[in-house]
């Protein structure tokens, strides 16, 4: 499985945490195409509260780095018609549980205008948003919301979970002609106060480059399961998957990387391979992301499974303050273990 | 209170009894002799395109009866380099831009080249969430400064636009940002059938601009000759670096909100007549007959091309009608994603299958 689309020239690469890398994917793209820019909420001099346009500000200058209002339903509009404009805009949304202020920028007009005007306007726009939680930031700043977002047409939505993909994915999405949504976890970013996971931590070449939108990436081989996921619950799974493998059980772990467009066909033929399947979302479990998994295999071929299938969800309740409430709803690795172990019985 | 008509006096040239108030200013008499016989035209398109509702030939249709001025106006200054970012009311502003007027049938019937801007016009598609163009226009307008452009954008919204968030946010950003922006308001003076009294409590919506420390302006909408040159005045400004600007032009529906309510529900009549008297169109011919630069053959003439004109509009939307629907899946992404593809092919096949 090729994950990083490179030119064959000498790659020089070192380790960067993920949000190190999508702040070099984006200084990059703004040295080779004037027309890109940031804006959003603490942007500037703050650097991002989750260090996503971090040094940003020093290197390109107020003009293109531009700390907006605290009005979400204007900054988007504000950047959708930027780029209508020909600019590329990368709108930050500091959390994306505030989509619910500006949600008519995103969903009728941001992901619409090119569908409105018969093809012949376009909206190359970045949408950057944190998600996810597991540092006791409640219910309103805790969320994942991607199903939500993959759910209305008209956007793409990539959810990097490494530092590789972190940048390659923020360099296409930049380079994309639609709208794009980009939701990184804070718990990926590798930041201090976060709880720590090494998978945050990664190989990045220094060069520029794209991952492609819309593939999927098989970031453990396995033949006994799969494990398709994304995001944060990537690193759990890979940990988990080292640890069942000392029992014997070999992972499949599948990171979507991209939701719009779904990269059906790895999911497929991973589990023609394993014939068993779980799925690790942190998402909430009814009418999201694991629903769909299973709706691919049902759709395709419900033989490919050989017992019924898991999901490892958030629990279709607010996410909890308190941390041994929201460590009782996310899918932890001691969940994570629990399911495969449960599909491999 | 504060007294918004005293700090914000309503700017006219041409009154309603068509007696030019100062001069022509940038306009020229052929200018109005031309616009009087476009203004005509729209206003034969529109009072045709509500027949053509009830007729049941197209959907919901907005009509701009009364306000041609006031959109006529709104763009008499741009150049083709300068954006408009429109509302859904705006045809004859679009119209004027370089949109068909077809696109206001097509925009009635959901047809999918509603919003088809004609490559190279600068101007989005007509927006039918309120207020939401406002804040694209900031944007539209933040991109020609980033760029160095000297472009002038002009975003028109109605007056029930002013109460929503998305106006203030607007305003806010546009004024903080300074961009070439010209906010400029259709003041019809009724949202459906809510009252301007009954959307704010201040007198006036240009006086708006104060809390945003910009510059703000009360026109006569129904009044093309003010408008016209108040918008030649503040485009050039905007292109020269000042603004943003907001613009109230006082104007009122003559027709219903849309072709599915009834404004005899919730407005008197004595207030219809009273605008029925300050029509634009009607200043116009006034002072152009005049002048004696109007005659009533001239204004047969000018029917009788109006008419033909919109006869082709009509002709073309109806030969336009017969399209495959799976031009659904076009224009949702700029390349159709695998996913949807295959989306698409099932939807071809049950298309084919029950023949709809």
């Amino acid at each position: 499985m090729v994950k990083i689309e490179t030119s064959p020239q000498q790659v020089t690469s070192r380790k960067l945490t993920v949000s190190k890398a999508m702040v070099e994917g984006i200084a990059q793209e703004m040295e080779r195409d004037p027309s890109v820019i940031v804006l959003g909420e603490d942007v500037g001099a703050y650097g991002g509260i989750f260090s996503s346009t971090t040094g940003l500000l020093e290197r390109f200058g107020p003009g293109r780095i531009l700390d907006t209002p605290i009005s979400e339903t204007a900054f988007i509009g504000l950047g959708t018609g930027a780029a209508v404009e020909g600019m590329r805009p990368i709108v930050e949304l500091m959390f994306v549980d505030f989509f619910g202020v500006a949600m008519d920028q995103i969903y009728n007009h941001m992901a619409k205008i090119h569908y409105e005007s018969g093809g012949n306007v376009l909206v190359p726009m970045v949408l950057m948003t944190a998600v996810g939680g597991g540092y006791s930031d409640g219910a309103q700043h805790s969320q994942c919301l991607w199903g939500t977002f993959a759910h209305l047409p008209g956007m793409k939505v990539v959810v990097p979970s490494s530092p590789a993909d972190a940048k390659g994915l923020m360099i296409s999405a930049i380079r994309d002609e639609n709208p794009v949504v980009y939701m990184f976890h804070k718990g990926v970013m590798g930041l201090p106060w976060m709880t720590k996971s090494t998978h945050a931590l990664g190989d990045v070449p220094e060069e520029s480059y794209t991952v492609p939108i819309g593939k999927a990436a098989i970031t453990r081989s396995g033949t006994d399961v799969t494990v398709v996921t994304l995001s944060l619950s990537v690193h759990h799974s890979l940990d988990v998957a080292d640890e069942l493998a000392k029992e014997g059980i070999e992972c499949e772990v599948v990171d979507l990387r991209s939701l719009v467009p779904l990269d059906r066909a790895t999911v497929l033929e991973s589990v023609a391979k394993t014939g068993r399947l779980v799925v690790v979302d942190e998402d909430y479990q009814s009418f999201g992301l694991s629903g769909e998994i299973a709706a691919i295999i049902a759709e395709e071929d419900p033989r490919l499974l050989r017992c019924p299938m898991k999901r490892v969800c958030v629990p279709d309740t607010p996410i909890p303050y308190a941390r041994s409430l929201e460590q009782a709803t996310l899918p932890t690795p001691t969940r994570i273990a629990a399911a495969i172990r449960d599909v491999m019985a | 209170m504060t007294d918004g008509m005293e700090m914000f006096p309503l700017i006219q040239r041409l009154d309603e009894e068509g007696n030019l108030i100062g001069d022509l200013g940038v306009l020229s008499l052929a200018d109005l002799k031309e616009t009087y016989a476009t203004m005509r035209f729209l206003r034969t398109f529109d009072e045709r395109a509500w027949n053509l509702q009830r007729q049941g030939v197209i959907g919901t249709y907005a009509p701009f009866k009364g306000q041609e001025a006031a959109q006529m106006g709104a763009v008499a200054a741009l150049e083709d380099t300068d954006w408009l970012v429109p509302t859904y009311r705006d045809w004859a502003a679009s119209y004027l831009r370089g949109v068909p007027l077809e696109h206001g049938l097509f925009f009635s019937k959901g047809h999918p080249s509603l919003g088809d801007i004609p490559a190279g016009k600068r101007v989005l598609p007509a927006q039918v969430v309120i207020a939401a163009q406002t804040l694209h226009g900031v944007g539209v307008a933040w991109a020609t400064k980033l760029r160095h452009e000297k472009v002038a954008t002009v975003v028109t919204f109605g007056d029930g636009a002013t109460s929503q968030g998305d106006f203030h946010e607007a305003m806010n950003f546009a004024s903080v940002l300074a961009v070439p922006l010209i906010f400029f308001c259709e003041n019809n003076q009724w949202a459906i059938s809510v009252p301007l009294a009954r959307q704010m409590h201040a007198e006036t919506i240009a006086q708006r601009s104060i809390a945003y420390g910009i510059e703000g302006f009360r026109v006569d909408g129904n009044d093309y000759v003010a408008v016209a040159n108040l918008m030649h005045e503040l485009s050039e400004r905007v292109r020269n670096g000042e603004g943003p600007f907001l613009v109230e032009a006082l104007t009122y529906r003559l027709g219903a909100h849309t072709t599915a309510d009834d404004p005899g529900k919730y407005r008197a009549i004595e207030e219809e007549d009273l605008w029925i008297r300050r029509d634009p169109l009607v200043r116009l011919e006034r002072w152009l007959r005049a002048q004696g630069q109007l005659s009533d053959e001239d204004l047969a003439a000018i029917d009788a091309d109006s008419e033909r004109k919109v006869e082709e509009i009509i002709a073309g939307f109806r030969e336009a009608l017969d399209i495959s629907p799976l031009v659904l899946f076009d224009s949702v992404y700029a390349t159709l994603p695998s996913t949807l593809a295959s989306q698409r092919a099932q939807f071809e096949a049950r298309v084919k299958e029950v023949g709809a």
